[in-house]
């Protein structure tokens, strides 16, 4: 089987893969980068469980194919803590107990993150929307809600402090 | 299976690259899911970076919306305004940040909402070898062709004469037991409507006895009467897992109903 090279910022770091061809970014980011945050549910784009950040915007890695992501930056949960230090998001899912199979998560966060960037004090409606795409089976998704919420209270205090 | 993926600078050169046995890459959601359950009917990829694709342009009263343009552009575009309410109804937010204008008029129901607005608004759909087709003709030889859409063009619809309705079994993100949508110019008196249904068959579809019965109509109980009792003709709608195509055939007019009085209810 024919491979391709591919390099990319993965997290901060350039990262070059070979990859056989049609292999989504997903099997990518897991099995030669050995990033394991995404995780793959669906492969169909409905759960939203691989959802990473391309250039910046939210993708869903599994209906990406690894070819198309040449010279691109992609960023996974693993990118928001800084060492021990959790990202407010992390934080406040811990604390919220937004998090328990934890199999949604990482595409939670990320989902999570690209609203905070664009919207630092979104309304409820505008977290409920902005993880429309994440599917959770555990919490019944007020938890999720509730901890983005904090978490984007924490940001803006940072920013104001 | 392994697959070959081509990418080229220019959509001319994309073009002259589809032979047999390849498919063209827009934005994945289609494509991509099928390379991840095993799809045999392709083992070649080609895709363009052309950035031709990825323009929304206003061209005198016409919006020319490049085939690659997302459904996240289609909402923060002021020139395409009036498609937003479609354009997010496609998917969660990464889905919109990845599908396209140009795959959506490829896609098989439950989805295809986006095309199924475009029919209503009379689009163009312009193809990468310079020909352009009514999207009606577009759609009625759609699976025989081997050509790659370069960018769809449609009049902006004056103001309040575009509507647009999609009913889900979720929300806010859910696939279509059906979506209507409809251009009704004319004010008091509806003249030259344009009422188009997705996923009432295999690609969005015309209800023209509809549209006909609408000539001259008011919009209002008595007016739209005739439409109701004739717009499943011509409509095929399939089973699928959100709802039969028994159902979706018996609440049709009762959402082209409340579309046309514009009311929730």
């Amino acid at each position: 089987m024919t491979k391709s090279p591919v390099q990319f910022t993965l997290n901060g770091t350039e990262t070059g893969v070979f990859v056989n061809g049609g292999a989504n970014l997903l099997d990518v980011i897991r099995r030669e980068a050995g990033d394991l945050a995404p995780k793959l549910g669906c492969a169909q784009g409905g759960c939203g469980a691989c959802t990473v950040m391309i250039d910046g915007e939210t993708h869903l890695a599994c209906l990406t194919l690894a070819e198309t992501v040449e010279g691109k930056r992609v960023e996974t949960a693993t990118s928001l803590a800084n060492g021990p230090q959790l990202h407010p998001l992390q934080k406040a899912f811990v604390e919220g107990f937004a998090a328990q199979c934890g199999f949604c998560t990482p595409g939670m966060l990320m989902a999570a993150k690209a609203l905070l960037d664009a919207n630092p004090s979104p309304t409820r409606e505008q977290v409920t929307e902005a993880i429309a795409g994440n599917i959770c089976r555990c919490t019944g998704y007020e938890p999720i809600i509730n901890a983005i919420l904090t978490a984007a209270a924490e940001l803006r205090g940072r920013i104001s402090a | 299976m392994s697959i070959t993926v081509e990418t080229y600078a220019t959509l001319a050169e994309a073009t002259s690259a589809m032979r047999d046995k390849t498919q063209f890459l827009g934005g994945g959601t289609m494509v991509v899911r099928g390379i991840n359950y095993g799809a045999q009917d392709y083992n070649r990829v080609v895709r363009s970076t052309d950035a031709a694709l990825r323009g929304i342009r206003n061209e005198g009263n016409q919006i020319s919306i490049g085939a690659g343009v997302t459904m996240s552009q289609i909402m923060a575009s002021s020139s395409t305004d009036f498609l937003a309410p479609v354009a997010r109804l496609v998917g969660g937010p990464a889905i919109r940040n990845m599908a396209t204008a140009g795959g959506n008029l490829f896609v098989r129901p439950p989805y295809g909402d986006f095309g199924t607005a475009l029919l209503a608004l009379d689009a163009n759909v312009q193809m990468s070898d310079g020909q352009s087709l009514p999207i009606e003709r577009f759609y009625a030889q759609r699976d025989s062709q081997r050509g790659i859409v370069a960018a769809i063009l449609l009049p902006r619809p004056a103001h309040g004469v575009f509507r647009f309705r999609k009913v889900t079994r979720t929300k806010p993100k859910g696939a279509s037991v059906l979506s209507i949508a409809a251009t009704l110019p004319g004010g008091s008196r509806i003249t030259e409507a344009r009422i188009a249904f997705g996923a009432m068959g295999p690609t969005p579809l015309r209800a023209k006895e509809a549209e006909q019965a609408l000539e001259g109509a008011s919009l209002d109980a008595t007016g739209i009467q005739r439409a109701l009792d004739t717009c499943l003709n011509g409509l095929d709608p399939s089973d699928d897992s959100l709802a039969s195509g028994w159902y979706r055939r018996a609440v049709a007019p009762v959402h082209l109903r409340r579309l046309l009085l514009g009311k929730e209810s």
